[in-house]
Order: structure tokens, then sequence, then C-alpha cells
């Protein structure tokens, strides 16, 4: 009882209160609340793929929406135009790659000695090599060389017969002064061509019957037009052109060959298509995608072609959000008969294969309301079961629940509890399953235009399924044209079904690996 | 008897939604504007004699009120099996002898894929599920992700492209003729067969891995386990067999619902299978095909969905279809 002592007399002060100006409550939390959707977006931010997934759709549906406002070329405003010069199957360029030898707008091609001389007098006549580069050559056992060489396709193309009027006929002129780029070459004298090649452009030398050409001291024998009226012609000549010295030479060369009375006047023209390209559009021709079989630039048709497909496939997907929405829930909450009913009714119609919809659809409705509309309430004449099914699932899920019956008893109508209680509860699954809309859609529309059941080319409105069906007969001879639509498309369904894993997971954390 | 009395119960609504479908698509194609049948030249007399007889029209080309029509159709062509002539593909010849020529292609087309997918889904599947989470799981689960997503068709064009054209193994299109079973056939075939097998393949591996993991870490293998049976047979003689429960009846619905899925690979392959007839039929307007490839595609559709859910309980008595609560 020691101790006891030295607790007795201990000096108040040195007692105080803890905190005697405080008033000892509930605290606010420091840290942020964490809503729903922000819980859901911080785990869909951990999975690395999925946020991959997301930028790669950003992406392209960015490249979708600005491809089409931004992008635009003179060349591809042009499409409609009925002058528009066609400037078909051109394999992928890339300006700066195309310096390093790739993405060069080349191709490797095995040619004869013949073709090897008519490439090489193409190139030698505009100046732009059409053979980039001989890679190797062999003889074969008739003695005749084969060579190996990567081909430019944007020169070989070469030249092309125009008629112009006289207006156009000045203008180009008038370029070809400004510029020191030469659009129209020489006309060629006719009787020199042998008959079957009149309409081979590109012909300028002395040839045999099968257009090979025929040499003159190792060298190509030029067969220019030398007489005849080509309209005062008073531009850029060719190297080579006694014209260049006298333009009143009688042994100048002739630039057009001219047709129709003085009321009417035509001139028939060789003009080379790159340059042509130049002066009609402004810019060097240089396509990041090729052109098509028509001339069209894949590049800026793929994304208006994406744009089609992306816009249609996001007004389905929320039609079939708001009626799914309604038909499950009503389903779901109400269950017993009425349940009943209505799940034997989308039944019967899920029954209803795709295909036969798509196919009535157009044939009954493309008239009168379009091909577009038909298109769409074919989607969302069966689309919307597989939402519904899960709104029915998900408030079969909640409706048992406590806090439904706690609001029930403070009086909430049905449609209260209905949309203001469970269905923001089944939100993430809802938009999960909506999210997933846009693949399917674009594949079954993807399909449907590439088998032709539903046509929607034109020269505005393109879709990728129709690009892939344009492409698929040059698939052994220009793969690129099928290429791009077919990258898109792919890259396009991975991305979503990675980005819908990781939303299913993101919302719903207990499903997580369920599948994958 | 429980089960036999469900089968009835399905069978007969399948039969009912089977109805109502084909009477709308009979409905719906007949009020389109019948193509006039002057137009077909001198098969014009058999066409017209056809379309009496099918109740389309009577003896003076006059046609017949759509209910009657009906009436006819569900006589005629639903009990009696009389489908009417090609009237814009095959002109004059029968609809339904047609339709059976095309349908070999597409069911060996069929049967070859599944024939070939099973085995490697199955195998990639458990494969993946024994490694899971190793190197080798995460390769064969990022080739399913790949091939689940990529569309049919551009597996088509990559394999005729390089196995067609570049490489030149296979011929570029499939053999026409009759002759299924020869060897040349069969390689014609086999580029389409892989095109069809790639997405079936990986669903399978997918779907296997997910089943047997969940089998895997279940409790009753760990018994299996501790009892002293190998890792070997536990796999084998327990979770092998516990997991095929969900997975063959996925099996045998996409076997069946394969056969209406092929319309692209028949076309770029240029198989003449039931999917070309139908694409054709509906570009030429032919629509005596149309109705019945539409009745074809709907009851394959439905005799799907009822035998997943009848195999399901076949082949595990626990589960009982259909059952309350």
């Amino acid at each position: 009882m020691t101790n006891k002592k030295n607790y007795t007399n201990i000096p108040a002060e040195k007692f105080a209160f803890v905190s005697a100006e405080r008033k000892i409550g509930d605290e606010k939390f420091e840290t942020k609340q964490i809503g729903y959707f922000a819980d859901a977006f911080r785990r869909f931010c951990k999975n690395k793929s999925s946020v991959v997934a997301a930028i790669i759709i950003l992406i392209l549906v960015l490249y979708a929406i600005l491809v089409p406002i931004f992008g635009e070329t003179t060349y591809s405003k042009a499409l409609t135009d009925t002058t528009y010069l066609t400037y078909t199957k051109l394999l992928p360029k890339n300006n700066f790659l195309s310096k390093y030898g790739i993405w060069d707008g080349t191709s490797t091609k095995d040619i004869t000695e013949a073709d090897y001389l008519y490439f090489a007098a193409m190139g030698m006549e505009t100046g732009r090599p059409v053979i980039t580069k001989v890679k190797s050559s062999m003889v074969d056992e008739k003695g005749k060389y084969l060579f190996n060489c990567k081909i430019d396709s944007y020169t070989s193309s070469g030249m092309l017969y125009l008629t112009l009027t006289e207006e156009q006929y000045k203008s180009i002129q008038k370029f070809q002064l400004e510029t020191g780029i030469q659009v129209i070459f020489p006309a060629v004298n006719q009787k020199e061509v042998p008959s079957v090649l009149v309409t081979d452009a590109n012909i300028w030398f002395k040839c045999n019957q099968k257009g090979a050409p025929v040499l003159k001291d190792g060298n190509f024998a030029n067969i220019y037009k030398t007489t005849g009226n080509d309209g005062d012609y008073n531009s850029q000549r060719v190297a080579g052109d006694p014209g260049i010295e006298d333009p009143t030479s009688p042994d100048r060369y002739r630039y057009a060959q001219i047709t129709g009375d003085s009321s009417s006047i035509s001139y028939n023209v060789r003009l080379y298509k790159y340059n042509y390209f130049i002066y009609r559009y402004g810019y060097e021709p240089s396509f990041l995608f090729g052109t098509n079989d028509k001339g069209q630039d894949i590049f800026t048709r793929l994304a208006s072609g994406a744009r089609f497909s992306f816009i249609l496939a996001i007004t389905i997907s929320i039609i079939n959000l708001f009626l799914g929405t309604v038909y499950g829930a009503v389903e779901g909450y109400y269950g017993g008969a009425v349940d009943m009913l209505m799940e034997r009714f989308s039944d019967i119609l899920s029954g209803v294969p795709f295909m036969v919809v798509a196919t009535l659809f157009q044939l009954h409705l493309a008239k009168k309301v379009g091909v577009v509309p038909a298109l769409l309430f074919a989607f969302v004449l069966t689309g919307w079961i597989g939402i519904a099914s899960t709104v029915r699932m998900q408030f079969y899920r909640f409706k048992g629940q406590e806090y439904i019956l706690a609001a029930r008893t403070l009086g909430s109508k049905d449609l209260r509890l209905m949309f203001k209680h469970i269905f923001p509860n089944s939100l993430g699954t809802i938009i999960t399953s909506s999210v997933m809309i846009i693949p399917g859609v674009m594949f079954s529309e993807s399909s449907l235009t590439y088998l032709g059941i539903i046509n929607l080319d034109s020269s505005t409105m393109t879709s990728v399924g129709t690009m892939l069906a344009n492409g698929r007969q040059f698939l052994s001879s220009f793969p690129h044209i099928i290429f791009f639509p077919s990258l898109f498309i792919s890259l396009l369904e991975i991305s979503f079904n990675l980005f819908g894993n990781g939303l299913r997971d993101a919302f719903n954390p207990a499903l997580r690996g369920a599948d994958d | 008897m429980y089960m036999f009395k469900y089968v009835i119960k399905r069978l007969l609504f399948m039969l009912f939604a089977f109805f109502i479908i084909i009477s709308m698509c009979f409905i719906l194609i007949r009020l389109l504007p019948n193509v006039p049948a002057e137009q077909f030249g001198k098969d014009m007399s058999l066409i017209l004699q056809r379309r009496v007889r099918q109740g389309i029209v009577d003896q003076n080309g006059n046609a017949i009120p759509l209910m009657t029509q009906y009436l006819h159709f569900i006589r005629r062509s639903l009990i009696g099996g009389d489908w009417g002539v090609s009237e814009a593909l095959y002109i004059g010849q029968d609809c339904f002898g047609i339709f059976k020529a095309k349908l070999p292609p597409t069911v060996l087309l069929n049967v070859y894929a599944m024939l070939f997918s099973i085995p490697l889904g199955l195998g990639f599947g458990i494969y993946a599920a024994l490694k899971k989470n190793k190197w080798q799981d995460h390769v064969i689960s990022t080739l399913v992700i790949l091939l689940v997503s990529v569309p049919s068709y551009v597996y088509a064009f990559l394999i005729q492209y390089f196995l067609c054209y570049k490489f030149q193994l296979f011929p570029i299109l499939m053999e026409s003729g009759y002759d299924f079973f020869t060897w040349s056939m069969f390689k014609s075939m086999l580029p389409a067969v892989i095109a069809l097998s790639l997405g079936v393949v990986a669903g399978f591996t997918r779907y296997t891995r997910a089943e047997l993991t969940e089998v895997l870490t279940s409790e009753y293998l760990l018994l299996a386990r501790t009892k002293g049976l190998t890792r070997a047979q536990t796999t084998l003689r327990h979770a092998l067999r516990n997991s095929m429960v969900p997975i063959f009846p996925m099996i045998i619905g996409e076997f069946i619902g394969i056969m209406s899925g092929s319309l692209i690979i028949e076309n770029v392959f240029g198989v003449p299978g039931v999917g070309a007839l139908y694409v054709n039929s509906i570009t030429a307007l032919d629509y005596n095909f149309f109705l019945l490839l539409s009745a074809f595609y709907t009851i394959i559709g439905l005799a799907a969905n009822i035998l997943v859910d009848i195999s399901y309980g076949f082949i595990d008595p626990r589960i009982r279809m259909g059952s309350r609560k």
C-alpha cells in the first residue's frame, strides 16, 4: 500500500480535457468519395489489354470521324465529277517512308525483256522511272532475258488519250509554262503503230506487233507526229523537239490531233497521268492505302464506310438498349403470366433468321424508305432480344431484395421501383451488353453488303462490306484493295472484344475471368 | 417420363414457332409483286401450270385471294412438300429437288469442319487449362481472342491468298460435280474447311478451358488426388468427364448452327451449296427458293436451340430442364 501515497495530492492543473473546445461526433471522410462509375473506371484502367483496346477503338472512331471531314483531298472530292481521272489500282504509298524503300507504291514482278524495254521507254519519255530497281536478271533456255524488278505503280499506268476542249487545252498549256511540268506529250504517228495497239497511249517508239520496242542503234526510235495541225501549241516542248529552237519549224512535233469543225473543235492529246493528276488536283499523287479498281482513294473511302458503319451500329445499339430495357424490365418485374407470354413472343421472334429478316425488309421497304432505314429496321426487329433477356435476368435478381421491399413499403410505385431502384443497379451489365451490340452489327452489316443482299455502294457512300466485295476479285493481283478494309474490321472486332471483356470485369468484379 | 414430357413440350412449341414464322414469311413474300410469267418465254406455260397447281393463280391466270393462297400453301408445301418450281434461277425445275442436290456440299463441308475442330478445340482447351497461367496458356488464350474476334471472311481471304494463290497448295475454288469422296474434291474443299473451322476451334478451346479450370479447382478433385490418384488419372477420369457436361451440348448446337453460318465462306470459295443458292435466290428474286430456304434456316435455328437444351438433360440427369424451383 506504499504506492497509494504517490497518488495522493496530484495537482489539479495536471489534468486537462482532451478536446474541450472540439465537439466529438461523426467526422467527414478525408478521402474523396468514389462513385459506382468512378470505381468501375478505376478497375477498367487496371486491365492493360482493355485500355489498349479502348485506345485503338478511339483511334478508329477518330479516323472515321475526322478523315471524311478534314482528310478530303481535291482528288477524293472529285469522285462525282464527270471528268474524274480514274487512276486505278495504285499501290499504297507514303511519301515519307518511300524514301526508305518501303510503302513506296511499287511491286516486285518478273518481267520479260520486251516488258522491260516497254517500261524503260515509258520512263525515258516521261522522266519518271517506271522500273525503280532491278533486283536480278537471268537468261532462260531460249536466250531471252528475264528480269525481277520493282515497278512503280504510279508511273507504270503511263499515258492516256483524252479529248479536250480548246479551253482545257489552253489551260494545260498555261500550267505547263508556269510550272515546267510536261502534261501533254507529243502525238504519235498512228501509221507507225501496229493496228492492235492503237489504243495504247504509252507507245511513242518503233515497235513490233506485240508492242516490244524495236531498237535503232541501241536507242528507242521515236514515232512522233511531225505533220498536221495541233492548234498552235505554244507551250513547253519535250527534249529533242526541233520546235524548241524554232517554233515554226516544219519538223516540230505535233502535240494534238484535231477533230471536229471550227464550231466545236476538240483536241485529242496524249496526257501523262501522273502529271495530269498534278495539274488537276494540285499535288503529287500519293495514296496512303492505294486506290481501288474505280480509282477511288481507299484511305478516305474506308473512313467514310467506317463512319457509316459506326453511325448505324451506335444508332441500333441505342434503340435496342431502349426497347430491350423496357421490354426486359416489364418481363422481369412483373414475372408470372406476363413474363411467360412476353418470353414466348420474343422466343418466336428470335427464331427468325437474321438473314431472312434483312432480306424481307430490303425487298419490302428499301424502295419506300430507302436502303439504310430498311437495314436499320431489320437490325432493330430482332436485335433487342439479347438486351431484353439480360435486363430480365437482372430484374429477377434484384426485385426480391430487401431494399426494394423497403422502398415498396414506403409507398414507391412500380415505375419508380423499376427505373429508380432496380435499373441503376443493373446498369453495368446492360451497358456492357449494349456496347457489345456494336461490333455485332458491324460484322452483320459487312456480311450482308459483302454478299450483295444489301447494296450500299454509290459514289458518295460505301460500307466496309462493299469494299471487301469489290476487292475480292482482285485478291490475287492487287491484294491491298481488300487488305485495308479487312484490317480495319479485324482490328475493330478484336478491340471491341477486349474492351467488352474489360467493361464486364470492371462493372462486375465477381464475374472476373469467367470466360477467359 | 419427366424428360419425355419436356421434350414433347419443346417440340410442340418449336412447331408452333416455326409455323408462325413461316406464315409471316409467306405472306410477306406473296405481298411482293410477282414476276409475270410471260417474261420466261418458252417456259411460260410450264410456270403458269405450276402456279395454278400451287394455288397462286386460277385457270385464267388471275391471282387468287391471299388467304386462299395461304391455305393452299399449308396443304401443298408445308404438308405435301411441294415448294413449286424455280422461276428465275433454274427456270422450271423443281425447287425442292434442287435444294436436295445443293445440300450435300454444305453438309459435307460442315461435317469436315466439325471433325477437324472438335479434337483440336478440346485438345487446345485441355492443354491450356492444365498449363493455366503459364506461357503456353497465354499464347493459346491470345490466339483464341484473335481467332474468335476476327471475322471468318477475313481468314477466308487470307487462306485464299496465301494457301491458294501464293503457295498454290489448293485450288482456288471448290470443284464442281457430284463426286464428293474423291481426293481432289477433298483437297479443293480443304481451304473452306479450314476457314470454317478456325473460329469454331477457338470457340471450343475457350469454352473447354473455362470449364476445365473451374472443375480442376473443385473440392472433389482434391479428394481424388488425396486418395492417391495421379494427376493424369484425376484429369481424365474425373475432371474431363464433368467438364464435358456443358461442352457436349455446345458441340451439338455449333454443329447445327454452323450449317447456316457458312454463307460467306461458301461465297468466297465458290462452294455450290445451300448458302450460295440462298444468296442467288435473293439477287435473282426467286421467291419460291427464298421461301423454301427461309423455312430451312428457321428450322435449323430452332432445332439447334432445342437440341442443346434437351441434350443437357440427357447428358447429366442431375440437370432437370424446365423444372420449377
